[in-house]
């Protein structure tokens, strides 16, 4: 038949070509379909990608791979308007366990490793629809023509209109999901370096959280990379709708706040993007397979947001969809029986484990957010406020006024319903 | 400069910085009619993009996809869901040279 493969993937991210790959180094006809002119056009992330799991598809990739800095240091930070309190881990000498990438360059990075390996990538082209027989998923229908094969990988990416189209899952939430906007300013190598502590091609890795956004549900971040850095904020998509809220101007709020005016200082802004984080996690995952079909990465909403982990289980959850499609391909059987092997893998690997261990977080923070993420932040900096100020009070004084203005700031009833809430969380995910 | 001034130059300094082609015809298409009820008008406030602004006068959305970084957040959003939201076809829309 004119227009078969053995395997289309729809979507060239990193899930998508970790599939890809994982087919064709098999021997096994795979096309993988791009709708940006190339791979990582599209695609905006924090971000870092970690060793471990992108050694699994690309053994070799720090030899070859455009990479930004080796990830050294971890800062969180707290913020209330005025004051910060973090703490800062920073491990240089270690193995790195990270890097700060540019999508548009390690993406397109892995699609060239993958075509090298037999992968066919066709970008430029937009799938419109699934082909749909019989109940069963057949092929794809592009702007311009109809292609056919035995297993449709979908990694089109969290939108997923076309896991949407057949079913698979549901229109998605506000709370499940979270709008990420971010902007690359270019510093310079140098002010960096300065800026950041950092030595030769070290990075930093800073996570944010409260100022601008106290009391709510979203976290900043800031990565460096050669050149520039990162900064970008995720916040839950109904806590914007619900506070109407304008994405940018918190953006704006990240940089403007007075304990971090000065590392951007100077900076010239080279890039603005935004994308959606699926953050549902387990409760929210979409039927994974069907007839001829299978469902990997954003598409299937595989983030750990807890951990800020999604391109990892995009990777992982490709592959495994790969292996697969791989077995289903020997058989000759491409039933929703077969297919559902991938749940299996998915459910032994790390990937659904941790997805379940965190199941309930979500939910609980949704409904504390306003505590946990604006009272107790500002109780913490108020704290250190007391410890450090000099002012002729007896300090036994100081710190009997500071516990008792925990129980007078809030009701007793409300104190309780946080450490229910915090137990909850702490049983739920070390049970 | 006010600070609305401020904010708007803000948001148009981003804009600037992304590169773009543009189709000839929306690809997001909300429903007017729905639009004409709707009372938070939630996708003027939350587009990344700010690529939907209300005209009051003429009692509908303006819509600057030009603009759109195909996020999806109004789509989920839209408390009518009434946004019949596609991508831009192959190759159209922004395209990210960092990411």
């Amino acid at each position: 038949m004119r227009n078969k493969t053995e395997v289309i993937v729809v979507g060239g991210g990193p899930a998508g070509i970790s599939a890809a790959i994982t087919v064709a180094r098999a021997g096994k006809k795979v096309v993988l379909i791009e709708r940006g002119s190339y791979s990582g056009s599209k695609n905006v992330f924090g971000g870092a990608i970690y060793v471990q799991p992108t050694k699994e598809i690309f053994p070799n990739f720090e030899e070859s791979a455009p990479l930004e800095r080796k990830t050294v240091s971890h800062k969180y930070i707290l913020r209330t308007e005025t004051k910060t309190v973090s703490v800062d881990y920073m491990a240089r000498e270690e193995a790195s366990n990270s890097y700060s990438v540019i999508r548009s360059k390690f993406d397109r990075w892995m699609a060239q490793e993958a075509q090298k390996e037999g992968v066919v990538l066709v970008t430029e082209t937009f799938v419109k629809e699934l082909l749909v027989k019989e109940n069963k998923v057949v092929g794809v229908k592009t702007e311009l023509e109809e292609y056919f094969a035995d297993i449709v990988i979908l990694a089109d990416g969290v939108n997923s209109l076309l896991a949407k189209q057949i079913g698979l899952r549901k229109e998605i939430k506000p709370k499940d999901v979270a709008l990420g906007v971010k902007e690359v300013i270019k510093l310079g190598k140098d002010k960096i370096e300065e800026r950041f502590n950092l030595k030769d091609g070290e990075g930093a890795v800073y996570e944010i959280f409260g100022d601008p956004m106290l009391g709510m549900l979203g976290l900043g971040y800031v990565y460096t990379n050669k050149e520039t850095i990162s900064i970008g904020i995720g916040i839950s998509l109904d806590e914007l709708a619900k506070r109407k809220l304008k994405p940018y101007e918190i953006l704006d709020g990240i940089k403007s706040h007075p304990s971090f005016s000065p590392l951007v200082k100077d900076g010239e802004l080279v890039e603005y993007s935004a994308h959606l984080i699926p953050e549902g996690g387990y409760k929210k995952l979409p039927k994974l397979y069907s007839h001829g079909v299978l469902v990997v990465g954003d598409s299937a909403m595989l983030v750990n947001n807890i951990h800020w982990e999604g391109t990892n289980l995009a990777m992982i959850s490709g592959k495994l969809a790969g292996e697969t499609a791989i077995i289903a391909l020997d058989k000759n059987d491409f039933s929703a029986n077969t297919l559902a092997l991938y749940q299996k893998k998915l459910e032994k690997s790390f990937i659904i484990k941790d997805l379940k261990t965190y199941k309930n977080v979500m939910d609980i923070v949704h409904d504390r957010a306003k505590s946990f993420l604006g009272y107790y932040p500002n109780k913490i900096a108020d704290f250190f406020n007391m410890f450090t100020a000099v002012d002729s009070i007896p300090k036994r004084e100081k710190y009997h006024r500071f516990i008792a203005s925990i129980f007078t700031d809030r009701s007793i009833s409300e104190l309780v319903k946080d450490g229910f809430a915090f137990l909850k969380i702490v049983l739920g995910v070390l049970k | 400069m006010t600070d609305k001034e401020k904010k708007q130059s803000s948001i148009d300094d981003k804009l600037f910085k992304v590169k773009y082609v543009s189709d000839e015809e929306s690809h997001l298409k909300p429903d007017a009619i729905q639009c004409l009820v709707c009372k938070s008008k939630v996708c003027t406030y939350i587009c990344p993009a700010n690529v939907y602004e209300w005209d009051e006068e003429n009692k509908r959305l303006i819509i600057g996809y030009e603009n759109c970084l195909e996020c999806g957040a109004c789509r989920i959003a839209c408390e009518k869901k009434c946004i019949d939201w596609a991508y831009p076809k192959g190759t159209k829309g922004v395209t990210f040279k960092h990411g």
